[in-house]
């Protein structure tokens, strides 16, 4: 089922959620939304459950509109952060729940409902926990059972939320792999809401990054990993070291900063801010360079070191040890920026909104 | 044998557990267990025959009979009313919420002959129900609806009390869940929320049944107290003390305590059934 989503707002007494969102989502689509906390990503997801109501804008499904219908009425597939399992279900009567609740006219009988559960558990492989009750299960079991329970009536769009927030990393990755291959073999919509990164790459055809309400960016890894749309994007991908540099015909010139990697770019001249990952900076050697190590820790494969500016600016290095030189406490150095986002600094103008708003959210 | 030697032991929050656990134990002894003993030893003294002809007078099977009546009354009555008024402060926001939730526990507060007389008050032929009542040939006052109305005033407090705070707790999220697939908000309701709250709810009407069986002071106000009639069982038993008939006393005080601990054991019962996914770990 596509979903578009058109100008949508939403606030919470005096705090904005949402500010203005656009998206579409095409048939049969993986997607994520990836944001800090207090993003909008999770009021965005339950707008399109119809668990909550946005102030303005469009949600239109297949071309229908979604906001004429209840929650109960867009047979839609939730999973809950916390799973929301019913306690005093076993499993096989939570993942019945959704099939025993229709309208006598449409509700399968007592019988087809059991096949279509023992089908279900086999295929997400829970069979063996059909009448164990929620509290005698894992986190990962519950995950199962709780999208067992959203797939039993057949979703037209299946939304998650958080889906593996809760759980170990070993069976973050398995359950990912697993939800993949469920997505593929249901071939339903499928729209998760993450803030983890990693996550949010490996599972979803596209990511959309959100941050304070909107839309910052959106695309596929690599897209988003090389080429931030925002500042805000930078910080969140780990592109924490923040640099001033000057532009002079595309090309960015700091003190003690060698940028010659970066690709020239056809931005104004002035003042502009290279957003680097710590992984991406080298420190070289320089008896006169106006940059001095003040920490140098060792975690084994690799150095990470500060260093600070003679002005005051600090930065943060991440290199291999093996092809590290030499460097002692205090030794004068220059930076070598291996690859940045450049982005000019914000004017200071207090009339008009800034086309690139300088977020406070510190990416996780 | 080193100091090391000794077996490490875990701290407790509370200091002395043999302290804590005599003094509880003491308490429930000097309190409780004694007068129940005490009870069941003067019963005892009269003898099964005389206890049988105490306990199966007409007087007394009356008595008994119409407190068992009033009480269930008054407790279906509460199961339904009470249920709805903690839906009410748990779901609902509204000006003076917080002044209604504490004047819920006014019942408790109030002597139950306060209780008595203002009911008695407001119900008699010219009270202000009364005069509304009696034309209409629903006469409250020195019938059973009295002690049974005086009954429900003084325990509805047992069953919002308890099922308030289960459903503060109830995780919102299990209702979106039951209507992101496909539940009315009456599915929701008997298939979600009310299994959740049932073993709260079981215990806050055992406790307000019991409670209305020992009910005193808002009763003999209001019930007129005609032997066979209107005369509750704890009533009965206050008379015969008043005539030094301390075995009659002691074999109908025996009789209310045998219903309390019935009571009290179906109820546990009821509860544990309606909870057995609680006891389920992995």
């Amino acid at each position: 089922m596509s979903i578009t989503i058109a100008g949508m707002t939403k606030r919470f007494d005096r705090t904005e959620v949402l500010r203005g969102i656009d998206l579409s989502v095409e048939a049969g689509e993986l997607l994520a939304l990836l944001g800090p906390s207090g993003s909008g990503k999770t009021t965005l997801l339950k707008i399109i459950a119809g668990l909550e109501w946005p102030d303005a804008g469009q949600l239109r499904v297949e071309g229908q509109d979604w906001l004429q219908l209840a929650a109960r009425d867009r047979r839609i597939g939730f999973v809950f952060q916390n799973y929301a399992l019913f306690p005093h279900m076993r499993v096989r009567d939570n993942i019945a729940f959704g099939l025993s609740v229709r309208p006598r006219a449409d509700r399968p009988a007592k019988a087809q409902i059991a096949a279509t559960v023992d089908e279900l558990m086999a295929f997400l492989q829970i069979d063996h926990l059909a009448d164990r009750y929620p509290a005698q299960l894992s986190g990962g079991q519950r995950q199962r059972v709780a999208l067992g329970r959203a797939l039993a009536i057949q979703p037209r769009v299946l939304l998650l939320d958080e889906p593996f927030g809760a759980l170990d990393a070993a069976i973050r990755r398995d359950l990912r792999r697993w939800l993949r291959s469920v997505h593929e073999a249901t071939g339903s919509t499928t729209i998760f809401v993450t803030h983890d990164q990693e996550e949010a790459f490996e599972l979803a055809d596209r990511v959309v990054v959100m941050g304070d309400g909107r839309i910052a960016q959106i695309g596929d890894a690599d897209q988003i990993h090389d080429h931030p749309a925002t500042p805000f994007v930078a910080r969140f991908m780990g592109a924490t070291v923040e640099l001033p540099v000057t532009l002079a015909a595309g090309r960015a010139q700091g003190s003690g900063l060698d940028l010659t990697a970066l690709p020239r770019r056809a931005l104004p001249d002035g003042p502009a801010q290279v957003f680097v990952r710590p992984a991406d900076l080298r420190a070289v050697p320089d008896a006169g360079g106006p940059w001095h190590i003040t920490s140098r820790v060792s975690t084994g494969a690799d150095l990470r070191l500060t260093a600070r500016h003679d002005s005051g600016t600090e930065a943060e290095i991440q290199m291999p040890r093996r092809d590290a030189p030499a460097l002692a406490q205090g030794a004068p150095v220059t930076l070598r920026v291996e690859a940045g986002a450049i982005f000019p600094s914000p004017r200071i103008d207090t009339t008009a909104p800034s086309i690139l708003p300088r977020h406070k959210e510190i990416a996780r | 044998m080193t100091a090391a030697a000794a077996p490490f032991r875990a701290k407790r929050v509370l200091p002395g557990f043999t302290l804590s656990l005599g003094t509880t134990l003491l308490y429930m002894v000097l309190i409780v267990l004694i007068p129940i003993a005490a009870l069941i030893l003067k019963g005892a003294e009269i003898g099964p025959a005389r206890f049988w002809t105490i306990v199966s007078s007409d007087r007394a099977v009356a008595a008994f009979r119409i407190t068992l009546t009033a009480a269930a009354i008054a407790t279906a009555f509460n199961a339904v009313y009470g249920l709805l008024m903690a839906w009410v402060l748990v779901r609902h926001d509204f000006p003076g919420k917080r002044l209604l939730d504490a004047m819920m526990d006014v019942p408790f507060a109030l002597p139950t002959a306060v209780a008595g007389l203002s009911l008695t008050a407001l119900f008699s032929a010219n009270g202000w129900f009364g005069q509304v009542l009696h034309p209409a040939g629903i006469p409250v006052v020195y019938t059973i609806w009295g002690i049974a109305l005086a009954m429900a005033f003084t325990s509805i407090p047992f069953v919002v009390r308890t099922v308030q705070p289960v459903l503060e707790d109830l995780d919102p999220a299990l209702e979106q869940a039951a209507e992101t697939l496909g539940a009315t908000p009456w599915q929701v309701f008997t298939r979600v929320v009310f299994p959740a709250i049932l073993p709260a709810w079981l215990a806050g009407c055992t406790t307000a049944f019991a409670r209305s069986l020992g009910e005193f002071g808002a009763i003999v106000f209001i019930a007129g107290n005609l032997p066979g009639q209107t005369e509750i069982a704890a009533l009965l038993a206050y008379i015969r003390l008043e005539e030094f008939d301390y075995n009659g006393a002691a074999a109908i005080a025996l009789v209310l305590l045998g219903f309390a601990l019935v009571l009290l054991i179906v109820s546990n019962i009821l509860q544990s059934w309606a909870a057995r996914h609680r006891r389920a770990t992995a």
